[in-house]
């Protein structure tokens, strides 16, 4: 592994680097958050020539869409593209390639270790450069930011698996001066030849990471003990989902939710006017739309175990429904039981596709 | 006198061994109870798991399945599938604090009229003693 350090804030540092792709044409495009100068908000965009690069934010603290998921609907692009994703955008990504939506064919990924994204109240309610700096005191100095989403809170992959080139953020205390940039694959060598000092050979030093990693550790059993407020059975769960909109939102923005058309939105499971009038006979009362428990439940039994727990469910949610801490933790323990990690190695089958002669009799009777 | 609670066991069984097992069953009048509500189906593969849960929210105090034996599915691999799946609704509904006991995964082959018997009242048994199915009473679901 090698490493170039910039003497740059990070965000100058990669904005140097992503520049210097461009314009030496090792990449024709760059995949970026961008910043509308105007009226301050984010998108995602596609920025094609140096001059567009004043827009890129590439390492700002927003998630205003699972970029795995926006990236997966145009890879792999004709020529080089360089693109920026954090963490679990990137294990979202590998998890629609392995779903044949994506592939990494001509693509330079290039992540964070990442201190969290805010969260969409903290977006939305104007976002002035204060904010930024806030954040970026707590994610330099390995703390947690308060008003990031509950699921970066409680993040242990906020190293990223398998990027090219990793930026080094979170922990990393002289991150606002000098941004420093690994180059984890040749293929990262091959396209930062030329750019800024020349590389030292260096691994990761995890060292900086471990005060985060326990942080988030402890974070994580504290949001999988409030799950359910802590109960399980059916009135719990009834509890958690009950106020549920039905708008189907969580499941359109989770980029493990790939099926062009979901069966939960399909006339699969309509029900009809006998149905009806069968359950009004046996319970009395019916609550409408029906399904509910059902469309969620149904959907940590389709997908769970390669949920990256991003968190853009929980975000988008009208009813403040903690959608992702629960498919966070349920898809946690439905991808252990096939040592699975979303994510993790393009190369590793997602569970439902394979299986093996002899396993999960303990399940049989 | 107190009704006697006679349970619903949605029971989903492959065409090829299941369905034939219990069908030798009855060729054979052997009893088995009648809670177990057949769905014939080409394959227990063919059992999105999603069907175990609408099966189990809409009232069914217990949900079985009955596959072929590891190795004899008909179309070669689809029990091993089943498998799979069966582990994650298992696993879901034990994380959800849902009675997960009402959900049944047997291998029983086409020849198997007595295990087939077996299985239907060991599972009756044990669902009658669990009692009703609570989700029959929310309206919420
Ligand atoms: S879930 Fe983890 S990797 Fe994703 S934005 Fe939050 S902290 Fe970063
Ligand atoms: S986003 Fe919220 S309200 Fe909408 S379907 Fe999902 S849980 Fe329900
Ligand atoms: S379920 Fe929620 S947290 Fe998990 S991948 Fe989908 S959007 Fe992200």
């Amino acid at each position: 592994m090698s490493r170039i350090d910039v003497q740059k804030a990070s965000s100058k540092g990669l904005k140097e680097l992503i520049a210097y792709l461009l314009e030496s044409g090792r990449v024709s495009a760059v995949f970026s958050l961008r910043k509308d100068s105007k009226t301050g908000s984010y998108d995602l965009g596609l920025i094609t020539e140096e001059a567009g690069m004043e827009t890129a934010e590439p390492l700002a603290p927003v998630m205003i869409a699972n970029a795995g998921q926006v990236l997966s609907s145009f890879a792999p692009p004709a020529e080089p593209i360089a693109v920026v994703l954090k963490p679990c955008e990137l294990r979202a990504f590998i998890e629609r390639a392995k779903r044949e939506q994506g592939s990494l064919e001509n693509i330079l990924t290039i992540s964070m270790t990442c201190g969290g994204v805010l969260t969409r109240d903290r977006v939305v309610s104007g976002f002035d450069s204060d904010k930024v700096g806030d954040y970026e005191n707590h994610c330099f100095a390995g703390d947690i930011h308060p008003e990031t989403r509950d699921t970066c809170k409680a993040c242990e992959y906020f190293v990223p698996m398998n990027a090219d080139i990793t930026v080094s953020m979170a922990g990393q205390e002289d991150a606002g001066t000098r941004c420093h940039i690994y180059l984890n694959t040749d293929l990262a060598r091959e396209m930062a030849k030329g750019f800024g000092p020349d590389p030292a050979e260096e691994d990761f030093d995890s060292s900086i990471t471990e005060g985060l990693a326990s942080k988030r550790a402890a974070e994580k059993e504290r949001l999988y003990g409030a799950v359910m407020s802590g109960k399980g059975g059916l009135d719990a769960v009834i509890d958690t989902f009950g106020k549920c909109l039905g708008c189907h939102g969580c499941s359109r923005v989770c980029p493990i939710c790939y099926c062009m058309i979901c069966d939960f939105e399909s006339r699969n499971f309509d029900n009809d006017m006998p149905y009806f009038e069968k359950e009004l006979e046996q319970k009395g009362a019916l609550r409408l739309p029906p399904d509910t428990m059902f469309f969620h439940i149904g959907r940590m039994i389709h997908m769970s175990f390669s949920c990256v727990g991003c968190g853009q469910c929980s975000d988008v949610c009208p009813a403040d429904i903690p959608v992702a801490s629960v498919f966070k933790k349920v898809g946690e323990q439905t991808a252990a039981i096939f040592e699975y990690v979303p994510g993790r190695d393009i190369e590793e089958s997602i569970p439902v596709m394979v299986f093996k002669e002899e396993e999960f009799t303990e399940f049989i009777d | 006198m107190e009704k006697k609670f006679v349970p619903r066991i949605t029971s989903f069984l492959c065409t090829w061994c299941s369905y034939t097992g219990a069908d030798l069953a009855g060729t054979g009048r052997m009893q088995y109870p009648t809670a177990i509500i057949p769905i014939k189906v080409m394959c227990s593969s063919r059992v999105d798991p999603v069907f175990i849960l609408k099966a189990y929210l809409k009232g069914s105090d217990g949900v079985f399945l009955g596959g072929c034996h590891p190795g004899d599915c008909h179309y070669e691999v689809g029990n091993y599938h089943t498998r799979r799946r069966f582990a994650i609704v298992k696993k879901v509904f034990e994380l959800l604090g849902l009675e997960s006991e009402r959900l049944r995964l047997s291998w029983i082959s086409a020849s198997e009229g007595p295990k087939f018997a077996r299985v239907a009242n060991e599972f009756t048994e044990k669902i009658i003693e669990m009692g009703e199915n609570e989700a029959k009473k929310k309206i919420f679901l």
